[in-house]
């Protein structure tokens, strides 16, 4: 791909693909105003950043901040890049990189939808139980399940329900905190 | 609950404009603004000043920023009238200059309707700005305004955009003062880290060939900056050289002075660039015109970045000794540790190091050859600078060639005196920001350096200047070529010299006259000297037409994907190693 684009030492040829990429979680608390979601995105589409999952909610609603996770690929040196350059957007307030402060926790949530009837239905139920996912609705050929984890769990919970019957599945993204008595910055 | 004194919209904005000491503000009016507009009619403490176009009025800001080291402040309207401004917002952005632009917008319940003169303007600017607001309720409107004002000037400066809807400037609300307004989270950096200076300190003060380095951050700093910033080159004796936007900072006739680096830099800056062992990086952002290959940038160096932007330190290159901070804090910070440790760098080291620059000084890399029938692009700005040194000259310029050889040939002594589009290289820049220039200071001389394509760009700006009696002067090397493209083709296109020669240019001299201006024009050496002279006692504006050589190029020239010692210089450059210099891969650069 792109065989003419030698790396030729020119910054406009920075060649990240021979360093290696690592997948980082970021926790972002921002202004909730007008915009800050698109400006956050406009950021990663604009500079050419990856963005494997993003969430974002209000966490404190009298203050009106937000608090966004986004997961990421990129070279060590264009993940620092990517923190500064949130660092600076005006309504951010703070940016942690849970990845390099290791000892993070990371949770998904999904509702995955399982249609099919006789043995596929036990089996659906008995993987369900396995994973600890719940029945949150029903009918007399389907079930949805709700399942909440690390993103590989339910990665790997999906992939047993696609033999068994796999309609649809949504996904909320990657939530993310540091554990500890510390907080971050708001 | 919001307490002060009642008004409408539209007379917190003028208020907010006065509270924050604005006397000019560049603008153009249109349906979505009118309330303002009325407002402006009523009150003498803005002055309002029409432009011709948007874009204009942002350069205009510009120009006026940069020469006084404050805010400029643009006004226009919703719809065509923001999306004109996109330009000199995003100019504004790449070169660090401190706007606001209140945009009007149609009234709330209209947004998102496709109404007439609609567009998203906060959409549109937010990668263009440093920070923009829409304002639903007038009484956000005067906080909004004074953060917009704090977010433009502190920290990195920037260009802000303020959409009104037409409704809230109508709408009555209460005005609270700028009084200790800042904004409720954004508080960039200013003091540098100690430690990190400290570091930097005992780096220098080993150094054998070190090299100071500096940028428009420095000018950004305000006039101290510079002032610390000569302190620290005496106290040192270290060589100095500067990006286009740092020039003025350090002055010309300094000793320590090495000219411009970068694409078009001199070669004693680029070869120092290239072979001194500690780089002090003030207030630039090794962009690529400056850094060349990076592979090959100063590779046998330590560096020390002093930046007020984190994100701009390893962006590109890496560096050893981060210093983030406000370049002024950090220089005064320097000197004050380097006196209390009585410092001073090698003598034998610092002797060979200066025999070395003399050595590549002595090249005289701007020498081209003189010519008693053509007027040389180059011999006319020398002219120029030694014909104005006796006058405080500002001096603007479009984007081209005769933006370098601008760069090269005048010497600047004083900060806020230089005036180019260098980030985004905004073609059209340089007269409305003349404009611009000669607003704040109108005794002074203000020349925009132009060529004859960059010039037709903005040219409607001149009747601005007619207008205000603003006797800028519009100095056009007309070469006939849209020369810096030309010069790239012959680089690097076999010089097929696809649609960069001008046809049909306007007569410049029969042009200022309809614009009610005067009109000069210089075609031989012989006859420039009185021309030019007669340029600056014209207390009108002037389109100067000064006809030059038309296949002049700008040398020194470091080809893309070349190191900082593999410049091309006038002198030894053939046709044929013109043609060869730029290799396949260098050729896909911009």
């Amino acid at each position: 791909m792109n065989a003419h684009q030698q790396p030729t030492g020119s910054a406009y040829f920075l060649d990240t693909s021979k360093k290696t990429v690592e997948t980082h979680t970021l926790a972002v608390v921002a202004d909730n105003e007008p915009g800050v979601l698109a400006r956050i995105i406009g950021l990663f589409a604009g500079r050419g950043y990856n963005i494997d999952s993003l969430t974002v909610s209000e966490t404190i609603h009298d203050k009106h901040v937000s608090r966004f996770t986004i997961v990421t690929t990129g070279t060590p040196s264009v993940l620092t890049q990517i923190r500064h350059q949130l660092e600076r957007m005006v309504p951010v307030h703070s940016v942690a990189d849970l990845t390099v402060q290791g000892n993070s926790i990371a949770r998904e949530l999904a509702m995955v939808k399982v249609a099919g009837g006789g043995e596929k239905r036990m089996e659906a139920l008995r993987l369900a139980d396995a994973f600890r996912a719940r029945v949150i609705d029903a009918s007399t050929e389907s079930f949805i399940f709700e399942i909440t984890g690390k993103p590989d769990k339910v990665d790997q919970f999906i992939s047993l329900m696609v033999p068994i019957g796999l309609v649809e599945v949504s996904r909320t993204g990657v939530a993310g905190i540091s554990r500890g008595p510390e907080g971050m910055k708001v | 609950m919001v307490t002060g004194e009642l008004m409408s919209g539209a007379e917190i904005v003028l208020k907010a404009l006065a509270d924050h000491g604005v006397e000019h503000v560049f603008g153009y009016p249109g349906g979505a603004v009118l309330p303002i507009y009325d407002e402006i009619f009523q009150q003498d403490k803005v002055k309002h000043v029409l432009v011709r176009h948007e874009q204009g009025a942002t350069h205009a800001a510009e120009g006026y920023a940069r020469s006084t080291g404050k805010c400029g402040v643009v006004l226009v309207t919703s719809g065509p009238g923001a999306t004109n401004a996109v330009t000199g917002l995003t100019d504004a952005l790449l070169d660090s200059i401190p706007m606001v632009c209140l945009t009007g917008q149609v009234p709330t319940h209209l947004i998102g309707n496709d109404a007439f003169q609609e567009c998203d303007t906060v959409g549109i600017t937010r990668p263009c700005t440093k920070h923009n607001w829409l304002v639903k309720d007038v009484n956000d409107l005067a906080r909004i305004l004074h953060e917009a004002f704090y977010v433009a000037t502190h920290g990195r400066p920037g260009p802000v955009v303020v959409d009104i809807p037409k409704d809230v400037q109508f709408a009555k609300g209460r005005y609270v003062g700028p009084k200790n307004i800042e904004h409720k989270t954004y508080r960039p950096q200013v003091k540098p880290n100690q430690d990190a200076i400290r570091a930097a300190v005992e780096l220098i003060a080993k150094a054998k060939r070190p090299l100071l380095y500096t940028g428009g951050g420095v000018i950004n700093s305000g006039v101290i900056a510079s002032k610390l910033l000569r302190e620290f080159v005496k106290m040192t004796n270290i060589p100095i050289t500067s990006t286009l936007m740092g020039l003025g900072a350090y002055p010309a006739s300094g000793k320590n002075w090495m000219g411009m680096l970068g694409m078009h830099g001199t070669y004693e800056a680029n070869m120092a660039m290239h072979d001194c062992d500690v780089m002090i990086n003030v207030g630039a952002r090794f962009d690529d015109r400056i850094t060349g290959r990076l592979d090959a940038f100063s590779p046998g160096s330590k560096k020390i970045h002093i930046d007020i932007d984190p994100s701009s330190i390893n962006k590109t290159v890496q560096v050893d000794i981060p210093v983030v901070g406000d370049v002024a804090h950090a220089l005064e910070d320097m000197i004050r540790v380097w006196k209390a440790k009585s410092h001073e760098l090698e003598k034998k080291a610092m002797q060979a190091w200066w025999k070395e620059i003399d050595g590549w000084r002595a090249k005289d890399c701007l020498k081209y050859k003189a010519n008693k029938d053509v007027i040389m692009p180059q011999y006319a700005i020398q002219r120029l600078y030694e014909l104005s040194r006796d006058r405080e000259v500002y001096i603007t310029t479009e984007v081209g060639q005769h933006q370098m050889w601008a760069a090269q040939f005048f010497k600047f002594e004083d900060p806020h005196h230089w005036m180019t589009s260098g980030g985004l290289g905004t073609m059209g820049y340089g007269l409305p920001a003349a404009v611009g220039v000669q607003m704040a200071h109108p005794k002074a001389l203000v020349v925009d350096i132009a060529g004859d394509a960059s010039v037709q760009m903005t040219m409607q700006e001149m009747s601005t200047a007619v207008q205000y009696r603003l006797p800028i002067k519009i100095f056009i090397l007309n070469n006939q070529y849209m020369g810096m493209v030309r010069q790239w083709q012959q680089l690097l296109h076999g010089n097929r010299l696809s649609e960069s020669y001008s046809e049909s240019l306007p007569d410049f001299v029969k042009l200022a006259e309809a614009f009610g201006c005067v009109g000069l024009r210089a075609e031989k050496p012989a006859e420039l000297d009185d021309k030019i002279r007669e340029m600056i006692k014209t207390p009108h504006p002037v389109l100067f037409d000064c006809r030059v050589a038309s296949l002049a190029n700008c040398f020194p020239m470091i080809p893309s994907g070349k190191a900082h010692n593999e410049m091309l210089l006038g002198e030894d450059v053939s046709d044929a190693e013109v043609g060869s210099a730029i290799d396949a891969k260098g050729k896909e650069l911009v």
